[in-house]
């Protein structure tokens, strides 16, 4: 840590042009020469504000407030139109989330990340930056042969695509480079070794780098230090060990919490309600609404930024340093040992799905019996998803049987009797598109029970009852989806799916779209909607961690087939499966820092 | 379907008699709208779309056009009781500036431009608006049945829209008119049949992207009907660009009746027709202006008008000048 500091942000406001209302404020940060530092937060946290505040860049309609940016003693903020231009790529760096929309798809790759070298005058001639073009494209891991280089991104996997932005991102050597969410779109593996890049080409060239998260898991793996965001404050700041054994923030505990574990099976402890947005934000502590540990002071003021000790660098703003919400501590054991009823609700025998010619199931066969949860995981192409859209009946391709309570199933809903079309229902993975926008909650709740053929005054108590048991409350029912947030969108879908009472459930990546937080909080009531309920319910997921805090059993599927099934205890901890194990190898998880930790 | 047409010819009846207010396309649009999404399923009690039409009311170019629009339908609807002459009176010599009781002149003819002006606007209004329709009706219909089965009736239905989109609009109306002769509904008919394609595609564009949202699955694994999925499904969340568009069909559909009113082919001889006096008139524009400027003025002004009311309606749908703040 005696590098000299390449990156640093001192009271950094940005603010909504035209209402004045702060989006981030008093950001304070430093990262020193081959450092990375995780900033994590919730969406809307302001994260990707101040990222992008590193570049000198402030998206349509906010603005820079207050405050400096400092790369290598130049003011970033300061700097405009062709000095600018000329700081970015040479003293700071982006990589953006999605790399299939960041590259031109016109461009060949060569050609793009030579023109970075070239609009930044680096090298003497085109020789020389070609040459660099190599060497880039080779620690970035990417093949350097002629071929490759002429290839356009369409040409290129996901994972290659990212590492193109990664070797124009550090072609021409900046300082610091900031890195926005630049695995969310990957495979797990895919992910590993992209992580495993970045720390390695950031520690070779001494390059800062700003790691923007919603991960934990991903920051313990990579971040040196880590910066956690609330309502566009960092409320605590920490090296990586540090702020995992010893989180000092209510809200860094929560977010420790929530984020599932592979190696145990606790209950995750979610959190309801959304931060404040801009405008709407609290004269105290923006967290202290949500906060079990609040008390009057924290409503009346904003705590400042202190250190935990004198000697520490852990920092936080917080009245309450290390109190406990009582919720992160009573966490219990998810995996309840099951007593499986002998007979299976769901049989899958023999399923063979696919698209006109291709198969991507191939002779799939498992049951779950009735209260039971298997989850179901792969990498994405692996197939899952089009057999669960089978099971449920939105795909029509296929063959083998599908039993539900000594029956076989039509291929397509539609063929299928009513009571077996409401006895199996599926939740979707986008909240944001699974609900009609134009019809409000209580109605999309009702609408199962209107082709059951209910009458009016039965609907509306079973809707009530539904949105009661999804923890809404009854108001609710009268409004829109772009009313709610992405975790009251989810529960109203397991409302809808729940309210014709089946005997099996298809979840479908259904949390994949809503922060941890949320997540946690949605996976806590389909656990108790499950027990409760006695459903058998297939869990879909391509989150690992995730499996042990819901499912019993586990079916790990690979290019159609499904490779290993067990249990979920068993199968996560000693897998017996090649394919398996290095899934698991390469699942980003949050070491075990619980070792030096004394609270 | 097939009920459709019906119901909206009947609201465009009731406004034809009415104040003029309701003659207004867009109220007949938002009408519509109110009709698909509330209508048939009398337990949804549905406030769904006052959005689209309420949130473009607020911008200056809606508020312009719609003034426009209300202020021609108003001349068109009451102007023949306030007319001081009938529309086939003599009231002097042809083509004079100053006459006595005719403060426009008289026309090519002797008769009062002033009166026959008043009288020409009810016409075109009402082929206008009821092609206009028929197009819309239709057009909505085939774009939404083809783009939620997105095979082979998708294809058979928009190459036969293609077909129809190869003849070319005012050629195909000349056509007609000269063989059967200017009869209204034959252009009502024509002018409706070479609009339904171009509402089709539009309508199938807009629908596609609604069709591959999970909503839509969510509705088939519970067994809706395909009706029901594309009336209450798919229509509710088109109706915004449907709109606009209908609106630019309704521009089109003046500018060729008027066209064809310029012709001869929209009425009789000798009828009161902007269209057609506007070329009556003509060769004494510069003894008396007034018999060709003043029905090109309402002509240009009225399609301006509907031009800007669909630029409205299509800034509000494509949310350019949404303040929202990031939430």
């Amino acid at each position: 840590m005696t590098e000299p500091v390449a990156l640093s942000i001192r009271d950094l406001r940005l603010d909504v042009a035209q209402s004045g209302h702060d989006i981030v404020d008093e950001i304070t940060l430093e990262i020193r020469r081959g450092e990375v530092l995780g900033l994590v937060g919730e969406s809307g946290s302001g994260k990707t504000t101040v990222g992008l505040a590193v570049l000198g860049h402030a998206r349509k309609g906010v603005a820079v407030a207050a405050g400096s940016v400092t790369v290598e003693g130049a003011n970033v903020l300061e700097l405009s139109g062709k000095a600018l231009r000329h700081a970015r790529g040479l003293l700071v760096s982006y990589v953006p989330q999605d790399p299939g929309t960041a590259l031109n798809p016109a461009l060949r790759i060569d050609g793009q990340v030579l023109e970075v070298l070239r609009t930044h005058g680096f090298g003497d001639n085109d020789a020389g930056r070609r040459a660099r073009l190599v060497e880039v494209f080779s620690e970035v891991n990417l093949p350097t042969d002629r071929a490759f280089l002429r290839r356009y991104p369409h040409q290129l996997s996901g994972g290659q695509q990212q590492r193109v932005g990664l070797a124009m991102a550090f072609a021409a050597r900046p300082s610091v480079i900031v890195l926005d969410e630049p695995t969310t779109g990957l495979d797990v593996s895919t992910q590993a070794h992209v992580l495993e890049t970045i720390r390695a080409l950031a520690s070779l060239h001494g390059v800062a780098a700003l790691y923007v998260t919603h991960d934990l898991a991903v920051v313990a793996t990579l971040a040196d230090r880590v910066a956690v965001m609330y309502a566009g404050r960092i409320v605590e700041q920490a090296e990586t060990a540090e702020i995992f054994a010893r989180p000092a923030h209510p809200y860094t505990r929560y977010l420790v919490a929530a984020a599932p574990e592979m190696g145990s099976d606790q209950e995750l402890v979610g959190l309801d309600g959304r931060a404040p947005s801009p405008g709407a934000r609290p004269v105290g502590c923006t967290f202290a609404l949500r906060c079990e540990v609040a008390t009057a002071e924290c409503r009346e003021s904003f705590p400042a930024v202190e250190a935990v000790n004198r000697s520490s660098s852990h920092e936080v703003r917080c009245f309450h340093p290390f109190a406990v919400p009582e919720r992160t501590e009573r966490r219990g054991s998810a995996g309840s040992p099951l007593t499986r009823s002998p007979d299976a609700a769901l049989s899958v025998r023999s399923v063979t799905a696919g698209y006109s010619r291709l198969d991507v199931v191939h002779d799939v066969t498992f049951d779950i019996a009735r209260g039971e949860c298997v989850a179901l995981v792969g990498e994405s192409g692996s197939g899952k998803s089009t057999l669960s859209r089978s099971i449920g009946g939105l795909h029509h391709e296929w063959t083998g049987e599908i039993v539900l309570d000594d029956q076989h199933l039509a291929k397509s809903a539609r063929d299928r009797p009513v009571a077996q079309r409401l006895s199996i229902q599926y939740v979707f993975q986008n909240p944001y598109s699974s609900l009609h926008p134009r019809r409000s909650v209580a109605d999309s709740i009702a609408r199962p029970l209107a082709i059951a053929g209910a009458d009016k005054s039965d609907i509306r108590r079973q809707v009530d009852r539904m949105l009661d048991r999804v923890s809404l409350s009854s108001s609710y029912g009268n409004r829109y989806p772009d009313q709610l947030s992405g975790g009251e969108r989810q529960r109203v879908a397991i409302a809808r799916a729940l309210v014709s009472e089946p005997q099996v459930l298809i979840c479908d990546e259904v949390t994949s779209a809503l922060d941890v937080l949320v997540q946690a909080a949605t996976i806590e009531l389909l656990v108790d909607l499950q027990r409760d309920l006695g459903l058998a319910m297939l869990f879909v997921t391509h989150n690992l961690p995730l499996v042990r805090s819901i499912a019993q059993r586990v079916a790990v599927m690979s290019e159609g087939r499904i490779v290993e099934l067990g249990t979920a205890a068993a199968t996560l901890t000693n897998p017996q499966e090649e394919y398996t194990l290095r899934l698991l190898a390469d699942t980003p998880r949050i070491p075990d820092f619980a070792g030096d930790a004394t609270v | 379907m097939s009920e459709g047409p019906d119901d909206h010819v009947d609201v465009k009846d009731g406004g034809d008699v009415d104040d003029g207010a309701d003659l207004t396309d867009l109220a007949v649009m938002s009408d519509l709208v109110v009709m698909h999404t509330a209508g048939a399923d009398d337990e949804v009690v549905s406030p769904a779309n006052p959005g689209v039409v309420r949130a473009a009311l607020g911008l200056w170019r809606t508020r312009l056009g719609l003034a426009l629009v209300v202020a021609l339908v108003g001349v068109a609807v009451v102007g023949p009781w306030i007319a001081p002459y009938g529309p086939g009176e003599f009231v002097g010599t042809a083509n004079l500036r100053d006459v006595e009781g005719a403060s426009l002149g008289t026309d090519y003819f002797g008769q009062d431009v002033w009166s026959r002006f008043l009288y020409g606007g009810r016409s075109i209004l009402f082929l206008a608006s009821v092609s206009t329709l028929i197009g819309f009706v239709f057009g909505a219909a085939i774009g939404l049945v083809a783009a939620y089965d997105r095979g082979r009736l998708d294809d058979a239905l928009m190459r036969v829209m293609d077909v129809m989109l190869a003849f070319p609009q005012l050629l195909f109306a000349l056509v007609a008119l000269t063989t059967v002769g200017p009869k209204s509904w034959l252009i009502i008919v024509i002018v409706g049949v070479t609009t339904i394609p171009r509402i089709a595609r539009i309508t199938r564009g807009a629908t596609v992207p609604v069709v591959e949202r999970d909503f839509i699955g969510a509705a088939e694994a519970l067994g809706e009907s395909r009706f029901r999925i594309v009336t209450r499904e798919l229509l509710p969340n088109i109706i915004g660009p449907l709109l606009v568009e209908a609106n630019l069909r309704l521009t089109y559909s003046i500018g060729i009746i008027a066209g064809l009113g310029f012709l001869g082919f929209a009425t009789e001889r000798n009828a009161a027709d902007w269209g057609l006096m506007v070329q009556e008139n003509r060769v004494a524009l510069s003894v008396n202006p007034w018999g060709t400027a003043l029905p090109a003025i309402a002509i240009a002004l009225l399609t301006i008008g509907t031009g800007l009311i669909s630029d409205g309606l299509s800034r509000t749908v494509a949310g350019i000048d949404r303040g929202r703040a990031d939430a």
